[in-house]
């Protein structure tokens, strides 16, 4: 999106976000509105550098672990169980009303349970980073593969192309655009997962610090960890962006 | 590839209404190796049914097709298709759409990608070889759709209205290449169109099919010598033809419009 602003537009984005800063650091300074609320930009950076210099790195990593490792696995069962359910429509006929229920119930209300089987480590977040991610994975990539063009099945067909060969050379690449679409919502969910599940119970993690610090009444803290998800999420959105943008021609 | 057709029938059920619709009603023809026919008719006649049957794509309700005597029994290597939307694979270079049907029939991409060289020349698709589909004009798109199917070498080659999508002038370009190509290649080969004047200039015969269901209406020979140049559409001998399948094709089209009232009816 934001190749495609012109100039002006970029130097209006940057205007505004300077604005909105000096209100919030105006408001929180001149105690108009009681900095223990709302923070402010000085005392969320003054607040990052202590807490850089006091263990943030190691939250910061515990996190991305967590998230990565979820958001892998789910990526990994999600397109391979996505394809065979596209792909077998019997198997489909079976597994779908489980995982549509799985995907309509409340997950956030199964993390007691992951913390329960999987204690209060990597493993259960791990877990609620996977039922986050999963789900949308595998509806997208399911919904990809049984809407294979019409016409190049035909075609398939017409050179005498097998099952194997049609589901390598046609269905695998025309999933890959759902792919990215499942990512988009799998990302947004997976985080979630992490910070929630860090929330109710850990021993480390930017979920987990903010838990701490709110708890104790430091919002600044609090804030940090806002800014570094609101962060690592853009960051991810864009680079998904980029992906996005190299595998647009794949779409049908 | 010698063809001989008889008692052709295909029947579908529509899914929606669970009406029967027959497509093609005893169909007979045979056609000569080496031979360049098409066929026209009105629209949903089942001219395309007619190239899936040979194509192996659908099978009969009834009657019995052979190729050099031997009956269809699916899709196979001495067939190919032409089809009428490009057909291509849009993360595939324009090389490896060329190359597709090859590799699924088993040669290697290093095989097939030489193979492919002489093919890609000859459909004037030189210098494009690694442009993806996106990339080129709807005309270029089917170029590719052509080298795509000559490539295999195909005894019988299926083309089914592969010029529909292209604007009059394209047209004319390409109904000149494919009559340049197949002066080459001398396949037997079998043309869906519903353009009276795109069937007499590149065939040898002209099958009419009926309105649905479709049934041979008569079948017109056609003798201008080879190679075909464009100018030949404006001789007196190409308007007479125009005009007398003109003739039977409006008899068709009234029988459409007849049948459609019909089914409009309460």
């Amino acid at each position: 999106m934001n190749s495609s602003l012109s100039r002006y537009e970029k130097l209006l984005v940057f205007g505004t976000t300077i604005i909105f800063l000096t209100i919030w650091e105006l408001l929180s300074s001149l105690k108009i509105v009681d900095p223990f609320f709302i923070s402010s930009p000085s005392r969320i950076i003054t607040s990052a550098q202590w807490l850089f210099a006091h263990g943030l790195w190691n939250d910061i990593r515990v996190s991305l672990e967590e998230f990565l490792w979820g958001m892998a696995l789910a990526i990994l069962f999600g397109v391979i169980l996505g394809w065979a359910l596209g792909w077998y429509r019997t198997l489909s006929v079976v597994v779908e009303p489980f995982i549509t229920m799985m995907n309509a119930a409340p997950r956030v209300a199964l993390l007691p349970l992951f913390i329960l089987w999987l204690g209060i480590g990597i493993e259960s977040k791990i877990a609620a980073v996977f039922m986050g991610a999963f789900f949308p994975i595998v509806f997208t990539v399911m919904k990809g593969v049984r809407t294979i063009d019409k016409g190049l099945f035909d075609l398939a067909r017409s050179f005498g192309a097998n099952d194997v060969q049609v589901f390598t050379t046609l269905a695998i690449p025309s999933s890959v655009p759902y792919i990215m679409t499942g990512l988009h919502i799998a990302v947004g969910r997976g985080l979630v997962g992490v910070v929630i599940g860090e929330l109710l119970a850990a021993q480390a993690g930017i979920g987990f610090m903010m838990s701490r610090a709110s708890s104790s009444f430091q919002t600044d803290k609090v804030f940090v960890g806002l800014v570094l998800l609101t962060g690592f999420g853009y960051v991810l959105t864009e680079v998904l962006k980029m992906i996005d943008k190299y595998f647009e021609s794949w779409r049908i | 590839m010698k063809i001989d057709i008889t008692g052709l029938s295909v029947e579908y059920i529509m899914r929606r209404s669970g009406d029967k619709l027959i497509a093609l009603k005893e169909v007979g023809f045979s056609i000569a190796t080496g031979k360049f026919v098409c066929v026209i008719g009105p629209s949903g006649c089942g001219k395309s049914t007619l190239l899936k049957v040979l194509a192996g794509l659908q099978s009969p309700s009834a009657g019995e097709v052979l190729l050099d005597a031997a009956p269809v029994q699916g899709p196979g290597k001495n067939r190919a298709m032409v089809f009428q939307s490009a057909a291509l694979l849009p993360w595939r270079t324009v090389l490896r759409n060329v190359t597709y049907g090859l590799e699924l029939q088993g040669v290697s991409i290093q095989e097939a990608e030489k193979i492919a060289g002489d093919f890609i020349d000859m459909a004037g698709l030189s210098g494009f070889e690694e442009s993806y589909p996106r990339e080129i004009s709807g005309g270029m798109q089917q170029r590719v759709n052509l080298a795509r199917a000559l490539v295999t070498r195909p005894d019988l080659l299926l083309m089914d209205e592969p010029f529909s999508n292209l604007d009059p002038q394209l047209r004319n370009v390409m109904q000149l290449e494919v009559e340049r190509i197949w002066e080459q290649t001398r396949q037997t080969t079998l043309f869906v169109t519903h353009l009276i004047n795109e069937a007499i200039f590149l065939a040898d015969e002209i099958i009419v099919l009926t309105a649905r269901p479709g049934r041979i209406k008569e079948i017109v020979p056609i003798n201008f010598p080879r190679p075909r140049k464009l100018g030949i559409k404006k001789t007196p001998e190409f308007h007479v033809l125009e005009d007398r399948l003109s003739e039977l094709m409006d008899q068709e089209f009234h029988e459409v419009v007849y049948q459609q009232s019909q089914d409009d009816r309460p």
